[in-house]
């Protein structure tokens, strides 16, 4: 049985597409399943660097495409997991150095010896972003609670709706305050706009910024509160049915309940 | 301490412009999405037009505009840059005055369109037209290095970039400067600073990033949820001119214009406990 | 207690309730750009719909979109070129000949009729036109 071909993508930049896809992968990892994670961003790569990998690069996505090397001697295996391997993208290099078949075939190459391939994609609905959709048989779309990014969001979906492929929604970078106070758009007031099925929430935590810098994904802290979030994001993947926490869903009713506690 | 002044030479931004009486074409780029360069585009524009400027704002990102909505201007787009390319409308019927500064103008990009459709040459001529119209034409450039990247920096002549205090942000900074060459001086903002956790050693300083990449300083913008409240009303910033990050637009504009005033550096608010820390403890700052 | 309730209902005027009216109305513009298809075809049953009732121009037929206050609005200019008895059956004396130039002095007399009814095919208008006058003026 072949894995699950996933692609993660937002249409804007800079919502969280490299840090989900880099701890979704990690969460699945740790709950046993095999992940392999493909930066599809040539020539800006990021995904070695969230994970802390840069300096372990031998090989790239795009030589894998020309045939100058085997699939599996660019895999960098994480060693602080068992069963996760992430296939960096080129950094010197342009989108067009490889097809949309060419990547499709690698990603369905990759889902025969996986259970997951998460594919992180590029920001914008240029060739980058048609090579990233290719390869994958689902979506996730990433966005964060604010105008821009959702109207991006929106186009994206559009988009994958023309390929038929299913799509769930993460809302990145929640800021429970700015909701509370009016300032920011609900959890339910995204889901209403883009209506596509939510798979999780995740608040603005400063501890991402710190994460990243040091190249360790979020999960592998056992304090983090994140953690946890990104595990929900995997169960609900695997189709576990998981609530979402009060915080997560500022609605009608978060309101009521915090208007009640206020007095 | 960064107290770079912008001086009046030769070799300055700008100068050939003004030797040629055109106005100056600065693209505002990243290659990371998500850093500020629309906000940056929304605010400096309406900083310079507050200070008098003819000021035209060109969104470049095709099919996933987003200047308009910055601004407050997305119930007023009629037509855009791609039917303005093809000839099916005038410029003057595709630019939309702005709300709230007089001398300020935007271009929209087209919403239902594809960037491969933007013919590089007639960009280059268009950009060209506007200067001859405007000061200063800023063009707001689409996340990436594609051809959405290059299209926006074909007309221009100056490049701002932006930047956060973030890894792979700074990484794609570096790429993208070296990809604009050398026809480029492009200038740095380090946008979305926070102060607090930068004491914490949590995120890279202006300092950091200024090793890395090299370039000179326009000026560091502080991150704040007002930036968002902003939007979600379509109220530039720059606006507030008495507001620390208005105010600190103003003083990039400033530099813009060739000014010779300190580049902005947002200073580190000290909170009440901290205060009360350092009165009761004997702390320093 | 007012506060209370100004939480309920999240009306405390602030930008997040604004953002959420602003992009819905973007949104459906943004949809509407990316679908001129739906938009012709929309034109088209406008069209098959109002011609039960008068006949128009089908070529001059203009749509757009107009952001009004809080709400996104259609316009059409359709322009009429005739308006159909109640049983379907056209007016009589709609012709499409020239008519004879009256004399200056003559009566207001079928001629003119025709004429003046020739002029109201002409005119453009929006929506329904009122009903038309008889020709009883004979």
């Amino acid at each position: 049985m072949s894995g699950r071909r996933i692609v993660i993508t937002s249409g804007k930049g800079g919502v969280g597409k490299t840090t989900t896809t880099a701890n979704l992968g990690a969460a699945l990892a740790k709950r046993g399943k095999r992940v392999i994670l493909i930066d599809a961003d040539i020539g800006l790569r990021n995904l070695d660097l969230v994970l802390g990998l840069e300096k372990r690069i031998v090989f790239d996505l795009v030589e894998v495409a020309e045939g100058r090397c085997q699939l599996r001697q660019a895999l960098i295996k994480d060693k602080r997991f068992d069963s996760l391997s992430i296939l960096p993208a080129a950094q010197t290099r342009e989108k067009d150095a490889i097809t949309e078949e060419q990547f499709s075939a690698i990603v369905a190459r990759a889902a025969e010896q996986s259970d997951y391939v998460l594919i992180d994609c590029p920001a914008g609905i240029e060739a980058g972003f048609r090579n990233a959709i290719a390869g994958a048989a689902e979506a996730i779309v990433v966005t964060t609670p604010e105008v821009s990014a959702i109207r991006d969001a929106d186009r994206v979906v559009g988009k994958l709706n023309d390929r038929g492929k299913p799509i769930r929604l993460i809302v990145n970078r929640l800021r429970s305050e700015m909701v509370r106070s009016g300032d920011m758009l609900s959890v339910d007031d995204v889901c209403e706009i883009l209506a596509i099925e939510l798979v999780g929430v995740v608040p603005d935590d400063e501890e991402i910024i710190d994460t990243t810098n040091r190249g360790e994904p979020v999960v592998l802290d056992e304090t983090s509160r994140l953690r946890a979030i990104y595990d929900k994001i995997a169960r609900r993947l695997e189709g576990e049915i998981v609530p979402f926490t009060s915080f997560e869903n500022q609605g009608f009713f978060g309101r009521l309940i915090d208007a009640m506690k206020a007095g | 301490m960064h107290e770079l002044k912008a001086t009046r030479d030769e070799k300055a931004p700008g100068a050939a412009a003004a030797a040629a009486k055109l106005g100056r074409a600065i693209v505002i780029t990243s290659g990371k999405g998500g850093v500020g360069k629309t906000t940056t585009t929304a605010n400096l524009g309406t900083a310079l037009a507050q200070r008098g400027a003819r000021v035209v704002l060109v969104d470049a990102d095709i099919g996933l505009r987003n200047l308009d909505i910055v601004l407050g201007l997305e119930s007023r787009v009629k037509h855009h840059l791609l039917d303005v390319l093809d000839e099916t409308v005038s410029l003057d019927d595709a630019l939309v005055p702005d709300k709230h500064s007089e001398t300020l103008s935007l271009l929209p990009a087209a919403q239902a369109r594809e960037k491969e459709e933007v013919d590089t040459e007639k960009m280059r001529a268009l950009i060209q037209s506007l200067r001859e119209r405007f000061d200063y034409v800023l063009i707001d450039c689409p996340a990436g290095i594609e051809l959405g990247f290059k299209n926006a920096v074909a007309g221009a002549d100056e490049a701002i970039v932006v930047c956060t205090p973030e890894v792979s942000a700074v990484r794609d900074v570096d790429r993208v400067v070296g990809l604009l060459g050398n026809r480029f001086k492009p200038q740095l903002i380090i946008n979305r600073l926070r102060p607090q956790l930068v004491k914490k050693g949590k995120m890279l300083s202006v300092d950091d990033v200024n090793a890395i990449l090299r370039l000179p300083l326009l000026g560091v913008i502080a991150d704040e949820p007002e930036i968002i409240v902003t939007t979600n009303r379509g109220e530039p910033l720059a606006l507030r001119k008495d507001a620390p990050t208005g105010a600190a637009y103003h003083a990039i504009a400033a530099r813009v214009a060739g000014e010779d005033v300190p580049a902005p550096m947002p200073h580190l608010k000290e909170t009440f406990l901290e205060r009360l820390g350092s009165i009761f403890g004997g702390k320093r700052p | 207690m007012i506060e209370f309730f100004k939480k309920l209902f999240g009306q405390t005027g602030s930008s997040g309730s604004t953002a959420k009216e602003r992009l819905r109305l973007v949104l459906m513009t943004d949809h509407l750009e990316l679908a001129p298809d739906m938009i012709e075809a929309m034109k088209r049953d406008l069209v098959d719909v109002i011609s039960r009732y008068v006949e128009v121009d089908r070529d001059k037929i203009e749509v757009s979109f107009e952001q009004q206050d809080k709400a996104l609005a259609m316009l059409a200019n359709i322009p009429i070129l005739s308006v159909n008895r109640t049983n379907g059956q056209p007016l009589p004396g709609i012709v499409t000949e020239p008519a004879e130039p009256p004399s200056a002095l003559a009566p207001a007399g079928p001629e003119t009729v025709k004429r003046r009814r020739r002029r109201r095919k002409k005119s453009k208008s929006q929506g329904v036109v009122a009903a038309p006058e008889t020709a009883s003026a004979l």
